[in-house]
């Protein structure tokens, strides 16, 4: 099967829905071959801008279009777009609650070889703390074109964690359609509960199977929606596995697993294993040794599986 | 500009330089330094230039204006109030719970107010993005925006500089209120930024120099920008820092500090007593 990295689709979604919203501009900071906004880019050159290897000024600009009615796109690297310009986007982008999508590319550290400069471990944490951001880590093509169609009709500001890796598909286009704030349930099970996100959705699939065949039942979900976090399933998930796995591309503090159990410890407390990179920075390799080197892998989620079963009361 | 419309502009000047020292001593903080610096400049461009209606602060035909230097915020909210996008009553909450009026612009609670800024170095790439959308919707709205001097040290500006020579933004014009000082003392001791014009023209833009209290210079800056094609114009206004207070002009302490009861009054006396003389001018 074909993989696609997230950011391809995100680049082709970006083409596909600036035909029917024509309010729709792209902005990039000379990254479009690697956000792949070059796609938007070549179908709708005069809705589309460069604005050099800026990012501060990226995110301020994208900023007043909005405040003229545009939907822009403002698109780079997740290290530059949640690091570098975070005051942009705290200041002119979440506190005015301006229409603005943030396309952030190239997360976590599976880019591989560029290292730990440009392996983006903390946007999850820092994006999710901006009051009324909504935020969005796609597993797949197919929900990164949902993402996508989630921001665009969603008034207010959104970031999409997008990668660089190739993945295999998990959705057809159009099978299902992604909601904003919920959570998409991929079996239900009564041992253990696995919740992950993005590329780490793909390890939880292998994971469960691995379990499975050990004969233990797993509830497993695909959390696309980090903010406004899915509760409700959160907390079913909790009733009926009783201990809960969290897996993500990020550090495990502040990320999604800490935004899992803000959840769980406020109304429904079981234990929790996350995995995750722990508190570390990233380093250059093959992205496939890199996963490995962090234990972003199937293995670590069923090993953290059993470790969190044996918590239960 | 006709004699008759200079002295009444002057006078709205004046009041609003008296606002400005009301709404700082009612909160107890506020920078009184900076807004009495752009008070001509605001008073031009809302009095005279600009296409708004504050009955219809939404238009989307609007002219904008972008006040990236938001720490001057009781100069927009005063200029504001006098136009009638805000009551004169709700300047008395300026910086106090339960106001609108926060310290530092904000856009969602202030009709009138086109950004919400604060964070320095910012406005101008905002102002980017709303130039940049009246050229794509082929409209003729005109954009503006108001920079401090000390501000343009942020490294950002010149990212915007860039970017609004690069995109040929000559339906935006910017304000740079050159009043030479900043919170720690004269922006050339603190990280020089001079010499403004010539960084300015280098980057592609089109350089006026005025006086920036001087009503006909502004009308002429302005004119001559509107004029201008293929390039965004700035309009470098020396300005003095405190103006029209004598006690705070040119005073660096005057950036942050709030006037007490005593200050207040000795700054609205002499103020009043300005108004007086137009009036007999008058």
């Amino acid at each position: 099967m074909a993989k696609i990295a997230t950011r391809e689709a995100y680049g082709q979604a970006l083409a596909e829905f600036g035909e029917v919203y024509k309010d729709i501009v792209v902005l990039d900071a000379d990254l479009s071959k690697s956000t792949r906004t070059e796609i938007f880019k070549k179908k709708f050159p005069d809705r589309f801008f460069n604005i050099g290897i800026a990012e501060q000024d990226l995110m301020a600009t994208a900023a007043g279009l909005a405040t003229c009615g545009k939907i822009p796109f403002a698109s780079t690297f997740a290290v530059f777009a949640a690091g570098r310009a975070y005051d942009q986007v705290r200041n002119s982008i979440g506190y005015p609650h301006l229409n603005v999508k943030i396309g952030a590319s190239h997360a976590g550290v599976s880019i591989g070889e560029d290292g730990a400069s440009h392996q983006m471990l903390e946007d999850i944490a820092l994006m999710r703390v901006i009051p009324g951001m909504v935020v969005l880590s796609p597993s797949d093509a197919t929900s990164t074109y949902e993402c996508v169609r989630l921001a665009i009709e969603h008034e207010g500001p959104v970031y999409i964690r997008l990668g660089r890796l190739g993945v295999e598909e998990i959705y057809k286009k159009g099978e299902r359609k992604l909601e904003l704030g919920k959570g998409i349930v991929l079996q239900k099970g009564t041992d253990v509960g696995i919740l992950a996100t993005g590329l780490m959705v793909h390890e939880a699939i292998k994971a469960a199977k691995m379990l499975q065949d050990e004969g233990i039942s797993v509830y497993l979900v695909d959390m696309p929606c980090i903010k406004p976090i899915d509760v409700d399933l959160i907390l079913d998930m909790a009733k009926t596995a009783g201990c809960i796995v969290t897996a993500e591309e990020h550090n495990v503090l502040g990320g999604f697993g800490s935004a899992v159990s803000e959840v769980l410890v406020q109304n429904y407390p079981v234990p929790v294993k996350m995995v995750g990179v722990n508190d570390e920075f990233g380093r250059s390799g093959k992205p496939e040794d890199v996963l490995k080197y962090y234990k972003l892998t199937a293995q670590e989620i069923v090993n953290k599986a059993k470790e969190v079963m044996k918590m239960k009361k | 500009m006709d004699k008759a419309k200079e002295l009444e502009l002057k006078k709205i000047a004046t009041e609003i330089r008296k606002s400005i020292i009301i709404q700082t001593a009612e909160a107890g903080s506020g920078h009184p330094g900076g807004s009495l610096s752009g008070v001509e400049i605001l008073t031009y461009l809302y009095f005279v230039e600009m296409r708004i209606d504050p009955k219809n602060p939404k238009d989307p035909d609007r002219d904008r204006f972008v006040l990236s230097k938001g720490h001057a915020s009781p100069l927009l909210y005063a200029v504001l109030a006098e136009k009638g996008f805000i009551s004169k009553e709700e300047l008395k909450g300026f910086r106090q719970i339960y106001s609108n009026l926060q310290g530092h612009p904000d856009m969602k609670k202030v009709p009138g107010v086109e950004m919400s800024t604060g964070s320095l170095g910012q406005g101008l790439s905002v102002a980017n993005g709303m130039a940049l959308a009246a050229k794509l919707d082929g409209k003729d709205y005109r954009v503006y925006v108001l920079l401090g001097d000390g501000e343009i040290q942020e490294g950002q500006i010149w990212e915007a500089a860039m970017t609004a020579a690069h995109y040929k933004l000559d339906n935006l014009t910017a304000f740079l209120d050159h009043n030479g000082l900043q919170i720690d003392g004269k922006i050339t001791e603190v990280m020089s930024p001079e010499p403004v014009d010539e960084k300015f023209k280098a980057f592609g833009w089109h350089v006026i120099k005025i006086d920036g209290h001087d009503f006909n210079q502004i009308e002429k800056a302005v004119a001559e920008a509107k004029t201008v094609k293929g390039k965004p114009t700035i309009i470098i206004a020396e300005t003095v820092k405190g103006k029209g207070v004598s006690f705070m002009e040119n005073e660096v302490g005057w950036h942050g500090t709030a006037p007490n009861k005593e200050q207040a009054q000795k700054a609205l006396e002499e103020l009043q007593k300005q108004l007086e003389n137009l009036e007999v001018q008058g």
